[in-house]
């Protein structure tokens, strides 16, 4: 690691721990930041960042570990403190409020300590523009609501600004940015770390750190995994750094030779939505379990919700067994047996203060019910204590309510939900998320068998070894479109996070 | 870890594994774990002190008032108890109310039939409920608001169609005074009424498809919607029903009294929802019963009757039947807390 320039480190963090309950965060993290100098901290989800970024700004309490600022020891109790000590922190999601104006917004921190009573409007939105006028073109008196959401980051950028900073953090700010304004964005950190500021970077995006950087520190299941400089290493040595994880045999059998099949059960067609997808074209095959991979936001989820018409207009075809598909809504798409499996099981996924049996039974209740709509109470308990059986859910009761089960259980509720209606696809959105060990291996057991039983299989996962240890093939997807495709000894947690967030497929240029 | 805390917690119900046969043991468990059940014991023990403090509490003439106090607002309370269960509220009940007797009021005094009048009027109240469905599905408003506008609204309408004045329905025929005067046998028509509404939308609440959906979408309504379900439509017809059953209401409170009476029915909604609520309605939707709604009436009318002969002041009747609701749910939170 380079320590060439010890003196001029702004910020040195040491052998920094932090579990949440039995879940070690971080385990003896280290970190030095330089003054001046854009640092990027790299890896996968869960690998750490957000944690030690929530300490850095005193949202989270490490167990242990010393956090040194200017030489100094410092002990960040709180997110004030933080700010008092000259660290900002711009969140990935934006915490504004819309209906005050932007110079309200960029001093509301420094309104909260100021020993003032009255506002002085026509001072701030002075000094707000002061602030912005590097930044770009935003007029301080302007309603929040009324700014675009790459403004609107840049407010954040200056409302950080205010308070003097010495130390920036950034978290995935581009996220919602366009190309365009991503790079404006760039150029005005540059300007920030030529005065002397010193930025914390959080990205996923390869493309980013190697433009734009001029460290990196890589961390690994809570754990440091090495400080990098940019000019010296490559995006391929950041990947292996980020993921440098054996895959292990918890994953079930692949698709055997025999299994593989040319019958087509689904095609998606040139499916296009407004702002979030376009010319998505996939087949499904019979037999095989198609992963969907990408980074957050870059459209997984809704293209699947997209081919279900959940909640999203578009346009493109569906052929479901060589069927060309006129879907209206959701509920058509259950009828023709296109199902989705939310990725909130709590938020949208069930109905967590009702049984196990009428979660069972939502998807279609015609099943249990006999004429003129009356539900038939033994048919409902029936159908729902034949998939607990078949998926080995473990329950007191079907009419038990689905929020006294563990996570695992509950999401074989949900899976058991999709199953109630017999259908020929199944999109499984983060299947096993928030499930333990145990249940995790049984579900990637029951997605097998089901394949084998001839139902379709789409997997949605943010988990590399997950996709990579369940699927047959995986699609990554980048940015609203399909970046490429991998299968067999092609599908390496490697080529995936290259192709999801470098974009272009490697293998057509060299 | 977490499979084993499920254990512990599942420990409680194991015995009774996943089929649905029932043993006595089961059942008398489950009654006593029903909300209901608390409602019926504290009934009967208010009807027990009475009993002892009343000599005129217990007789035929008393039960027969109060089950006519209760009886046609809790058509109301039907209703309103179906919408909360969607996740909606409706503060218009009152005036909606006093509008269907003043629209079939002042119709029936044009000359028409008063059955057509009626029909006329319930599905008056019906369009009102739509219209409130328009509002808050498609434009987006929270019912609360929707509602509360309507209330005040109606209420206007009321005082300008009659001047303020109730409508003297003097001519009214015998046949349709029966519904709100007249009795089978000893039973008053009034309470036959209520038992069939009461029953059929329990029934169906429990039972049908139809209702089934309306748990799912107040219990979570992006739940709902991810399975297929319209949910929009189901609270645009809750909304409806709501306002249709008012109408009901409002028509048999009419020939009850023989008259369309404007400013019958301010504060009903008070009453009302307490009642759903005392009965296990959520106001966040997705929980609640009809048979719970009604003992919830029954216990508010059974305390104002009883607080009526021990001659204690109206105006502390009102602050009892307060601090019942306030205690009500307090109890029930802390229930929903330990269960969760």
């Amino acid at each position: 690691m380079p320590r060439d320039n010890q003196d001029d480190l702004i910020l040195e963090i040491r052998n920094m721990s932090k579990s949440f309950g039995q879940i070690h965060a971080l385990r003896g993290v280290q970190f030095e930041l330089r003054r001046g100098e854009i640092h990027a901290v790299a890896g996968e989800n869960g690998a750490g960042k957000s944690t030690l970024m929530n300490i850095i700004d005193g949202i989270l309490r490490a167990d242990e570990g010393t956090i040194r600022l200017d030489g100094q020891e410092v002990d960040i109790t709180s997110p004030a403190v933080a700010q008092e000590l000259g660290i900002g922190f711009v969140h990935q999601e934006i915490a504004l409020c819309p209906d005050i104006t932007v110079a309200e917004n960029i001093f509301m921190g420094a309104t909260s300590t100021s020993r003032r009573t009255l506002m002085n409007y026509a001072d701030i939105e002075r000094k707000a523009s002061q602030i912005l006028r590097p930044l770009g073109d935003i007029d301080p008196s302007a309603l929040v609501r009324s700014l675009s959401i790459s403004q609107q980051q840049l407010v954040e950028i200056a409302k950080a600004l205010t308070l003097d900073c010495r130390v920036l953090i950034l978290d995935e700010p581009t996220a919602a940015l366009t190309e365009r304004e991503a790079k404006a964005l760039f150029e005005i950190v540059h300007a920030l770390a030529a005065q002397g500021i010193s930025i914390i970077y959080i990205s996923h995006r390869m493309v980013e750190i190697f433009e734009s950087c001029d460290r990196v520190t890589v961390l690994r299941d809570g754990q440091y995994i090495k400080t990098m400089t940019v000019a010296d290493t490559t995006p391929r040595e950041v990947v292996s750094a980020m993921v440098g994880r054996v895959i292990d045999s918890l994953y079930p059998e692949k698709q055997r030779a025999d299994e593989r099949s040319d019958e087509i059960i689904l095609e998606v067609r040139n499916l296009t939505e407004k702002t979030r997808f376009r010319d998505i074209s996939f087949q499904l095959r019979k037999g095989e379990i198609l992963g969907l991979a990408g980074l957050i936001g870059a459209g997984r989820s809704e293209i699947a919700k997209g081919v279900c018409r959940l909640g999203l207009d578009v346009t493109g075809e569906v052929v479901l067994t060589g069927r060309r598909l006129a879907l209206r809504d959701y509920g058509d798409s259950i009828e023709q047996g296109i199902v989705y499996l939310s990725e909130d099981r709590k938020g949208d996924g069930l109905f967590l203060d009702m049984s196990i049996a009428a979660n069972v039974s939502a998807l279609d209740l015609r099943q249990i019910a006999g004429g003129l709509g009356i539900i038939d109470e033994s048919r409902e308990a029936d159908l729902a204590s034949g998939l607990a059986d078949q998926l080995g859910l473990k329950h007191g009761h079907v009419r038990q309510p689905v929020s006294a089960l563990s996570g695992g259980n509950q999401q074989k509720v949900a899976i058991a939900k999709m199953l109630s209606v017999n259908p020929k696809v199944i999109f499984l959105d983060e299947p096993t998320r928030g499930v333990d060990v145990g249940a995790k291996a049984e579900i990637h057991r029951i997605l097998r068998e089901l394949v084998r039983s001839g139902v379709g299989i789409v997997v949605i996962s943010s988990e590399l070894p997950e996709l990579i240890g369940v699927c047959d093939r995986v699609l990554v997807v980048r940015e609203g479109e399909i970046a490429g495709e991998v299968a067999g000894d092609e599908m390496t947690e490697e080529m995936i996070i290259y192709l999801a967030s470098v974009g272009q497929d490697r293998r057509r240029n060299s | 870890m977490s499979e084993g805390k499920n254990m512990a917690t599942t420990g409680a119900t194991a015995p009774f594994r996943p089929r649905q046969g029932a043993g006595p043991a089961d059942i008398v468990r489950r009654l006593l774990r029903m909300r209901e059940t608390g409602l019926v014991l504290i009934i009967l023990a208010l009807f027990l002190v009475m009993s002892f403090a009343s000599p005129y509490f217990l007789t035929w003439v008393n039960m027969r008032a109060m089950a006519m106090a209760f009886a046609v607002e809790g058509i109301v309370v039907v209703g309103m108890t179906i919408l909360l269960i969607s996740g909606g509220i409706d503060l218009s009940v009152g005036s909606v109310t006093a509008l269907a007797m003043v629209i079939a009021g002042l119709l029936f005094l044009a000359g028409v039939d008063p059955w057509i009048a009626s029909a006329i009027s319930i599905a008056a109240c019906a369009s009102i409920g739509a219209g409130m469905g328009f509002f808050v599905t498609r434009v987006g408003l929270h019912h609360f608001i929707v509602s509360l506008a309507v209330m005040v609204i109606a209420r206007g309408l009321c005082l300008l169609g009659t001047g303020g004045r109730p409508l003297g329905l003097y001519t009214l025929p015998p046949e349709f005074k029966f519904i709100g005067q007249g009795s089978i046998g000893v039973i008053p028509v009034v309470i036959v009424v209520f038992v069939v509404v009461v029953v059929a939308f329990d029934f169906m609440l429990r039972r049908t498809t139809m209702f089934r959906k309306v748990f799912y979408t107040g219990s979570n309504e992006k739940a709902a919607a991810y399975s297929g379900i319209r949910t929009k439509k189901v609270v645009f017809l809750t909304t409806t029903l709501c306002s249709a059953l008012c109408g009901v209401a409002g028509i048999i409170y009419m020939a009850r009294f023989g008259s369309a009476q404007p400013t019958f029915g301010i504060g009903m909604e008070l009453n009302v929802i307490a009642a759903a609520v005392i009965g296990g309605a959520s106001l966040s939707g997705g929980t609640g019963t009809i048979f719970g709604a009604i003992l919830g009436a029954i216990l508010l009318s059974v305390v104002s009757s009883s607080l009526a002969l021990l001659d204690v002041s109206v105006y502390w009747q009102d602050i009892i039947r307060g601090s019942i609701l306030l205690s009500a749910v307090t109890i029930d939170h802390y229930l929903n807390k330990r269960r969760g």
